[in-house]
């Protein structure tokens, strides 16, 4: 426990991402761990080259867009704050999350937060639609290569045009999470040891 | 009532019990020369009763469900059993005998494997290994926890002088009894939670506990039972450590032997292509084998067969062809719902025989309590201890569900008559306490159940039809969670899903399955076809004359389809948006032959009925629904009318729109819709135009693997590529738009072929498959000429819409007059008033939605006006034009 507390003691403003991400301090330590375990040459942040060194990230279709994910509006770098927030979005929806006063911003790991995680998954551009194009090309990471071009394109339309409901020919973040609306997304998108 | 026609049923029953108690005697006099007639019972005894008594379990089913109300409220083992007494008393009444009792040889053989195999194959291997966890606490820690504490609890009663005296038995015979009757049985669990739907999570807990906890007892039971045969005073601690040994051997050779059968399995589906026959066998067979290998080396055959349906599903699905698949489907069904109904028979009938049991109040009150308290305890333990690593808490009315759900069945029955009375003298004791406890569990829990769910509130199942985006973003979902345990650096369970994931889409599904089979198995894509396929069947179902001319696909050409339409494709493109390519103008000189063609495939197409190909069966093992199918079936019809209106409305519509609104190429062409989707969104009005009457262009790619596509004259019928060209649905027009004239305009839209009004006209003129035969040589000769009419016609379309849009007045009909002539006679095939059976219009139904509703005034014109037009019509036929002129169009689409 000594070593544990030592540990959340050098964390920079612990308590802050505390309140921000809902982590425990348990976790946040663990993270934090994590954190200077891939920060190879102890700088102090992440850069793409530390995330893309891990071995199964490489070979997740995803796992370009997610490393991404981590690195918001073209920054070269993560530092410990928002690398957690990004994984704030895995943590678990408690009880205490839900009846939360609505003064309080939203937190991190609720549904429209998970969703809105995946959402920029797809949306490469950032202008708040997946587009055909967009959507052709996450079918094209997932959907094995015996699947031909042709029908990739038309999975990408009819998958378009199932969530498409304004006709726009896209999938805006409203249509998207009325498309899931009937899937348990808190649970989906939880990883349990994220506490 | 029923009573009376189960003993009518009984009748020929008892009839057969006194036979063989006759023969001796008819016999034993010696017949002098040839015999006229033989009475040869004895040779067919066996089988016969077998039949027989099946042939019973079936009509009793039948009996039971002709009132709706009694299977509602009782669930079907209850009855079977309650038959199962009656039958047994009538039996006993008659024979002076108890007879036809549950044989545990015939159980574990014959009976309990169908039942395993169908839970184990049918199983969702997701959710199963979701909560898998949870399930083998369950089934390995419960199953001890019920059996010891069972065990334990009732020699401390007989100790405390509860049991009476004449129960001889010690703390090992009781712990033997423990064991037996601690396991919750499948067969049973299955029956009852079948007719309840609770929410997945929950089933498959309670379920999946049932099927694994059989390695358990089956250890307990053997290492209890060779326990009290050698006597507790020559145990000795080795055969504890062997006992602990033995769960793991049973368990982990039992789950073994299950894999390696499902890997043979997989491997041998994987050369059946020439002999499709034999694939429902093979599957039957090795699964059979495998429980009999398992059985053989003492192993958990419940476990090896469960293993072996679950490991090998995907593999031989996706090998074997569909008419395999659906026969293995209802082949296991019907076989498992045998079983079980016989298995509750017997148990019904074996409960009657009471030279068999003694009874002791005290034993069988203490078990019935002790059960069900250690039960309930052990659930809520165990939650407990679980809900700390779950990450969704079982909560409290789960774990109410979970305890009151552990019912206990015909496995216990087999294995309490199984023990040996010499070594076990409470042997009849037990046997009375066992059937009270089964009888009670399936019966007053299985009754009582759904009631306590509902009063409860628990969690429903709730079924969807999965949808792309659905498959799509779950698909996602797993791949972040994955990644994010590899950034978060811990490898949990999504880590090592995604591992197997890879494992298996590298190695194993390359070995297993069939190229061809491996190529289309993506599950994205999976639910894509499968969701084309069911437009594609309501398309067809219809008239199933939706196929282009480009479909002229053959069996042995999978990739025809695709080279065929993207040729179109491009030179639909290059030609530009403006260019009227719409060769459905082109005319048909049509012989009195076809014409008589037409008028009996009218015939024909009215007065028959098409009967859906394809079934979607329900999950549940005995109904195959026949509701739901009618609802399908209606369903679809709606929607087919539906669509219809529609598209004759959008046509319409087209026509006056076409040049007010230029369209981008792309989307025309390139929207392919699902009428699931159009129909979900067609509430709101959108941007009307072509992209809505686009095509669904859907290519079924064949089977076959292209190097031997040669070779497919034998798969044929299940293995040929087809294309559907259908027009999607568009939405309502105004209504007002209905005119009544007749028009026939081309609108130059930008579209791969679709049907020309011959094809329509004439479906079999399309040119698909076996169809072909039918295509007069006379009308083939004419195409060249009519390539030429046709370009023609389509060039003085386009002038003819160039001008300001008022091609509603029939005066706009840019065609040649000399068809319409020749035609003349054909407009009676088209009486508005001709009643045709299947265009019944099923209102209360109205499934098929808004737009329905809002048009459902025009359509029984309309749909009599277009019986075979599909919903690609360029023709307008509409009602009340009699007074103007019927102007019924015969083109003939030329071949690209």
């Amino acid at each position: 426990m000594g070593s544990r507390s030592s540990h959340a003691a050098v964390i920079p403003n612990v308590d802050s991402i505390r309140r921000e991400t809902g982590f425990s301090q348990a976790s946040l330590v663990r993270l934090h761990h994590r954190f200077r375990a891939l920060d190879r040459n102890k700088k102090g942040y992440l850069s793409r080259m530390d995330l893309q060194q891990i071995g199964a990230l490489a070979v997740n279709p995803l796992g370009d867009r997610i490393i991404e994910s981590f690195f918001p509006n073209g920054s070269q770098r993560v530092d410990f704050p928002g690398f957690v927030r990004v994984l704030a979005h895995f943590r678990p929806v408690e009880d205490e999350d839900t009846d939360q006063d609505p003064k309080k911003p939203e937190p991190l790991n609720s549904r429209r937060n998970k969703l809105h995680y995946a959402f920029q998954l797809y949306d490469l551009d950032r202008d708040g639609k997946i587009s055909r194009h967009e959507m052709l090309q996450v079918l094209r990471l997932m959907v094995g290569v015996q699947v031909t071009e042709e029908q990739l394109e038309n999975i990408a339309d009819r998958t378009v045009q199932e969530a498409d409901e304004d006709g726009d020919g896209a999938v805006s973040f409203l249509e998207f999470t009325k498309s899931l609306e009937k899937m348990d997304v808190e649970q989906k998108m939880s990883i349990r040891i994220l506490k | 009532m029923l009573r009376a026609a189960l003993s009518l049923l009984a009748l020929p029953l008892a009839g057969a019990a006194e036979e063989p108690t006759q023969k001796p005697e008819s016999q034993g006099e010696p017949l002098p020369g040839l015999e006229l007639f033989r009475w040869q019972w004895h040779e067919v005894e066996a089988p016969y009763l077998v039949a027989l008594w099946i042939l019973v379990a079936s009509l009793a089913k039948i009996v039971f469900h002709l009132s709706r109300k009694v299977t509602s409220l009782v669930p079907e083992s209850c009855l079977l059993i309650l038959l199962g007494l009656v039958l047994g008393g009538i039996v006993l009444a008659v024979a002076k005998k108890a007879e036809y009792q549950l044989e545990p040889g015939t159980f574990f053989l014959f009976l309990l494997p169908p039942i395993v195999l169908d839970s184990g194959y049918f199983m969702p291997s997701r959710l199963f290994f979701d909560n898998l966890g949870a399930i083998l606490t369950y089934a390995v820690v419960g199953t001890l926890w019920n059996a010891f504490t069972t065990g334990a609890a009732l020699w401390g009663l007989q100790q405390a002088g509860l049991v009476a005296p004449r129960v001889q038995a010690g703390l090992l015979d009781f712990l033997l009894f423990g064991s037996l009757i601690s396991a919750v049985d499948p067969v049973a669990v299955l029956a009852v939670f079948e007719e309840v739907h609770v929410n997945e999570t929950l089933f498959i807990i309670v379920f999946g506990e049932s099927l694994l906890n059989d390695a358990v007892t089956v250890v307990l039971y053997k290492v209890c039972n060779s326990f009290v045969e050698m006597g507790s005073a020559n145990v000795q601690a080795t055969d504890y450590l062997k006992g602990v040994a033995s769960l793991f051997v049973v368990s982990l050779g039992g789950a073994a032997v299950g894999l390696v059968f499902a890997f043979l399995l997989a491997l041998t589906t994987r050369f059946t292509k020439r002999v499709r026959i034999i694939e429902p066998l093979l599957v039957f067979l090795l699964a059979y084998a495998a429980y009999l290998t398992a059985e053989m080396a003492s192993l958990s055959a419940i476990l090896a067969v469960t293993m072996c349906g679950l490991g090998c599903k995907k593999y031989v699905e996706a090998n074997i062809s569909h008419k395999s698949r659906t026969t293995v489907k209802y082949t296991m069904k019907t076989l498992a719902s045998c079983a079980e109904t016989v298995i509750f028979m017997l148990l019904g009938i074996s409960a009657v025989d009471s030279s068999k049991w003694a009874w002791d109040s005290g034993l069988v009150l203490g078990t019935l309590i002790f059960i069900l308290f250690f039960r309930a305890l052990g659930v809520v333990l165990q939650t407990w201890m679980l809900n700390q690593f779950r990450l969704v808490p079982l909560d409290k009315i789960d774990q109410v569900v979970m305890s009151y759900g552990g019912l206990r069945g015909a496995v216990a029955f087999a294995l309490v008559i199984l023990l040996d009375r010499t070594k076990v003298p409470a042997k009849d004791y037990f046997v009375a306490t066992t059937i009270v406890v089964v009888f009670f569990t399936v019966i007053v829990q299985g009754l009582t159940i759904k009631p306590l769910v509902k009063w409860l509130k628990v969690k429903r199942s709730e079924h969807h039809k999965p949808t792309l985006n659905q498959e799509l973003h779950e698909h996602t979902f797993d791949h972040i969670l994955a990644a994010v345990e590899d950034v978060v650096g811990h490898h949990g369970y999504h880590y090592w899903r995604d591992r197997w994931e890879q494992f298996d889409k590298k190695y194993l599904s390359q070995l297993l399955m069939r190229r061809s089979a491996y190529r289309i198995r993506d599950q994205i894509w999976d639910v894509y076809y499968r969701l084309n396929i069911r437009d594609a069947i309501s398309f067809v179902d219809q008239g199933g004359h939706v196929l282009s001319s480009t479909g002229l696909t053959l069996p042995s050409m999978p990739s025809r389809n695709s080279v065929a339409e993207t040729s179109v494709t491009n030179l639909l493109r290059e030609s530009g948006s403006g260019a009227c390519l719409d060769l459905q103008v082109i005319d048909t000189v049509r012989s009195g032959r076809d014409r008589e063609d037409a008028v009996m495939h009218h015939l024909l197409c009215g007065g028959l009925y098409k009967p859906r190909r394809r079934y979607k069966a329900s999950c549940s093992r005995h109904f195959i629904s026949e509701d739901a199918q009618e609802r399908q079936d209606k369903e679809v019809f709606q929607q087919n009318m539906k669509r219809r209106l529609e598209s004759f409305k959008s046509t319409k519509h087209n026509i006056c729109f076409t040049k007010s609104k230029p369209r981008p190429r792309k989307t025309g062409r390139r929207k392919k819709d699902g009428v699931a989707n159009a129909e979900a969104t067609n509430g709101k009005p959108r941007d009307l135009g072509f992209q809505d009457t686009a095509a669904v262009i859907l290519t079924v790619e064949s089977e076959e693997e292209e190097e031997e596509s040669d070779s497919s004259e034998t798969e044929k019928e299940d293995d040929e590529g087809i294309i559907f060209v259908a027009r999607a649905t568009s939405e309502v027009l105004q209504e007002g738009k209905i005119s009544g004239s007749l028009e026939v305009c081309p609108s130059p839209r930008i579209i791969p072929p679709s049907p020309t009004c011959a094809e329509k006209e004439l479906p079999w003129k399309s040119g698909q498959g076996d169809l072909a035969v039918y295509v007069s040589s006379e009308t083939t000769k004419i195409v060249p000429v009519d390539m030429q009419t046709g370009w023609n016609q389509s060039m003085s379309s386009l002038e003819s819409l160039a001008s300001p849009p008022c091609n509603q007045a029939p005066t706009l009909t840019c065609l040649p007059p000399h068809p319409r002539g020749a035609e003349e006679p054909q407009a009676p095939l088209y009486p508005p008033s001709d009643p045709r059976p299947s265009f019944a219009f099923p209102p209360s139904l109205a499934k098929a939605g808004r737009s329905h509703s809002e048009s459902s005034a025009d359509l029984p014109q309309q749909q009599e006006l277009q019986p075979l037009m599909g919903h690609k019509d360029h023709t307008h036929l509409s009602p009340g034009t009699t007074n103007s002129h019927w102007c019924i169009q015969f083109n003939r689409g030329s071949r690209l």
